[in-house]
């Protein structure tokens, strides 16, 4: 059976020991880490501070020693992002190392490492959906894959045609007790079901806001049965203090 | 040597007429929990009253905060002591103590500023704990770093909040621009003549930000990468300066210890394990939430009482993470004994980590689950160290194969040993951290991936070392590594010829 198998390969002139040079898989990361330049995204496109914000960094940057203004560059790159439309681009990145005096590199470095620098223009609503464990056991994945059919059958990365939503899958943001959730832009959607899920996207795509916080009922954490604690009037100043602190 | 044994024999006689020996003062059996609310601290972990500086002070908070700060801080580094807290954001390491680090003998001598650094990080899967904090009782913390700042003669706090956290870094901003607007914070804070500022740092989105050093790198505007170990940062920290991390709960619970005294935190929980905890409990549970309760409450009481019990029932659970992802998962029959404290848990060689419950119930895929947090490591760890930079992405890949059954009976054993590569041999504990769940499945769950693993061999023949079926590969004779492993026959396995050219 064998020399059937060789037979019919040497007939279909295969080269027998024709291999690639590799077979490791090509190296998946959530985004290059390498800045090539575009017409989008070059340091050639000016950037700037508007008034407002250049008061808003120089708070930021007075709020750490003055030998230490790079200790400013997380925050003034937040807010760089925020004028930019949600995403930090090399003139942002550029503006913000000459502000705080530092090689461009040195922001580069910062910009790359954190997750929350999104370095590719996003859409207008960016949608965030996590899916670690504690998420997952109350279907997160569920939920990523009904935004994904319901923005028109995008893929985790991908921003839709019009330009209004941009989806990602990111790791735990930090509200499992109301597990599954999803964060558009700054605010947590919690609590999430399939049918939520889409209700809270379409007022997305109807140019509002929705609700904030859990969709199904619930004020924030508590339990949804019914409070089994802090259901007393909350103790006043000096109440229960020792005798001193009264 | 006869004789003294002759002689106590004698005694033994003597003594023959007692019935069988008891303990005539063993400790009286307590049972804990049932924390009653005039005993919470954060009375306003649900949000349902005024955040703001108003309903905060009608709820107790500033209250003879100047009388506090007065006391000194050696009395306030002794009440902490004496009350027993332990730092609550995982590694349990006594809160007295390690603030009392900052008050080196001759520290006035040292003209540099000092910080006090508040870990707002709140990353570990499972842990939203801090978040409530934040939003529904923000004066306790900031409050919380006055006293704990006065108690290290610190002169400024930064509160370093994860960049994901924007309303909740609101509100703590809020807070503090109403406290200096009441003279509570700046020069001459309360009116007690010592001078304390607080500042908010946001992250940006990694979760090893949430290690002390980490942290203190990216305040300082670096990439988050843990330092080495000493100097610690109670020497050479923020700025090169003494400072001190703490978590957010540990500071907020400060001020209230310190007026209701510290008997009265440290008469709640078993000895070591005193005080009240904010729990969160997440997954497969009826109704999940964030609940403060005693220390050392039964694991099953606490699920049982505040979140309606497991969906379908007790006997339908099968295994809980008690501490956040970071720690090993605990079968049914240990969930059902252990108390949700440090000592209890560690026994049961898991941890309390940050209180962080994560309930499965039997509809859970474990190995899946287990998976996921591999995937979350991979994802989350730094790069900086070799053993957990490259070995959570091989944990991640062999648990990702493993899920399926797509392995070796052996690997498993390789799996495990690949762990113990990478625990303890990092500058930080993310390593530790990534190791740890996957000890924990393999201890409790082996048989369920080796059933995997038979079943996926049975039915589909021998599988090569990195998960490639012999059936996909066309010569097998050729010494590639993903060649490798075929010839390995493990039990259940369907023989399959191997396709060889050269034969």
């Amino acid at each position: 059976m064998l020399a059937a198998t060789r037979a019919a390969a040497r007939a279909r002139k295969l080269p027998i020991s024709a291999r690639a040079l590799s077979s490791s898989s090509k190296r998946q990361s959530d985004a290059l880490f390498v800045h090539r330049d575009t017409d989008y995204n070059n340091s050639k496109i000016p950037f700037a501070f508007t008034e407002e914000n250049m008061k808003k960094a120089k708070e930021v940057i007075s709020h750490y020693p003055p030998q230490y203004k790079k200790a400013a560059i997380i925050p003034l790159l937040d807010l760089g992002q925020r004028q930019n439309k949600g995403w930090t681009s090399i003139s942002v990145m550029n503006y913000v190392a000459q502000l705080v005096e530092v090689p461009p590199m040195r922001v580069y470095e910062v910009a790359t490492f954190y997750t929350m620098f999104n370095r590719e223009p996003i859409g207008q609503n960016f949608v965030q959906v996590c899916t670690t464990t504690p998420c997952m056991l109350r279907g997160a994945y569920e939920i990523l894959d009904t935004v994904k059919s319901h923005l028109g059958g995008i893929k985790v990365g991908d921003t839709t045609k019009d330009g209004k939503f941009t989806l990602v899958e990111v790791e735990c943001l930090g509200a499992c007790s109301s597990a599954p959730m999803m964060a558009v832009n700054d605010d947590f959607y919690e609590d999430l079901t399939p049918e939520t899920t889409r209700k809270v996207l379409d007022v997305f795509k109807s140019g509002s806001k929705p609700k904030v916080g859990p969709q199904a009922g619930r004020h924030t954490v508590e339990n949804s049965a019914g409070l089994t604690s802090l259901t007393s009037k909350p103790y006043g100043p000096g109440e229960h203090c020792t005798p001193e602190f009264q | 040597m006869l004789r003294a044994s002759r002689a106590s024999s004698s005694a033994h006689r003597a003594a023959a007429r007692r019935c069988f020996a008891t303990v005539q003062d063993a400790p009286p059996v307590k049972r804990y929990g049932g924390l009653r609310d005039q005993d919470r601290i954060f009375t306003n972990a649900y949000c349902r009253h005024d955040h703001g500086i108003k309903g905060a002070k009608s709820r107790g908070d500033w209250h003879r905060t100047k009388d506090i700060l007065l006391k000194g801080d050696s009395w306030i580094i002794q009440t902490i002591k004496d009350s027993g807290l332990r730092g609550r954001g995982g590694a349990g390491f006594p809160s007295g103590l390690k603030w009392s680090f900052m008050n080196k003998p001759n520290w006035q001598a040292d003209k540099r500023p000092r910080y006090l650094v508040v870990n707002a990080d709140e990353g570990e899967p499972g842990t939203c704990k801090d978040r409530e904090i934040m939003r529904g009782d923000p004066h306790k913390l900031i409050e919380g770093c006055l006293v704990a700042g006065r108690g290290m003669n610190a002169t400024a706090a930064y509160i370093y909040i994860r960049g994901e956290f924007y309303l909740e870094a609101q509100r703590v901003e809020q807070a503090i621009a109403e406290a200096y607007a009441s003279g509570f914070l700046g020069k001459n804070a309360c009116g007690s003549g010592f001078d304390f500022d607080v500042y908010v740092h946001r992250g940006a989105g990694a979760y090893i930000c949430g290690e002390e050093t980490a942290l203190i790198e990216s305040i300082e505007g670096k990439q988050g990468k843990p330092r080495l170990k000493p100097p610690f940062p109670a020497d050479v920290g923020l700025f090169g300066c003494p400072s001190t991390v703490a978590n957010v709960e540990t500071v907020a619970v400060a001020p209230t210890i310190c007026r209701r005294g510290a008997p009265w935190f440290a008469g709640f929980g078993r000895e070591r394990n005193q005080g009240t905890k904010l729990f969160c409990i997440s997954g497969h549970v009826n109704n999940p939430c964030v609940v403060e309760e005693e220390m050392s409450i039964p694991l099953k009481d606490l699920i049982e009482k505040h979140c309606g019990g497991v969906i379908g029932g007790w006997d339908n659970l099968l295994g809980i993470i008690p501490g956040g992802s970071s720690v090993p998962v605990l079968p049914i029959k240990q969930c059902g004994e252990v108390l949700m404290d440090y000592d209890s848990l560690k026994d049961a060689q898991s941890g309390l980590g940050t209180g962080a419950v994560i309930v499965m119930n039997k509809s859970t895929d474990i190995v899946a689950a287990i998976a996921r947090f591999a995937k979350f490591y991979k994802h989350e760890s730094c790069g900086q160290c070799t053993p957990c930079r490259e070995g959570t992405t091989w944990m991640m890949n062999m648990m990702n194969r493993l899920t399926e059954g797509r392995g070796h009976l052996r690997e498993i054993d390789m799996l495990l040993e690949i762990t113990k590569q990478i625990e303890g041999r990092t500058i930080c504990a993310l390593g530790d951290a990534a190791a740890w769940p996957i000890q924990g499945l393999m201890r409790h769950f082996r048989p369920e991936v080796e059933r995997r693993v038979t079943e996926f061999r049975s039915l589909n023949g021998p599988v090569m070392f990195g998960g490639k079926l012999l059936s996909e590969v066309e010569d097998a004779t050729l010494a590639l590594p993903d060649n490798l492993g075929g010839n390995l026959v493990e039990g259940g396995d369907r023989l399959v010829e191997a396709p060889n050219p050269h034969a």
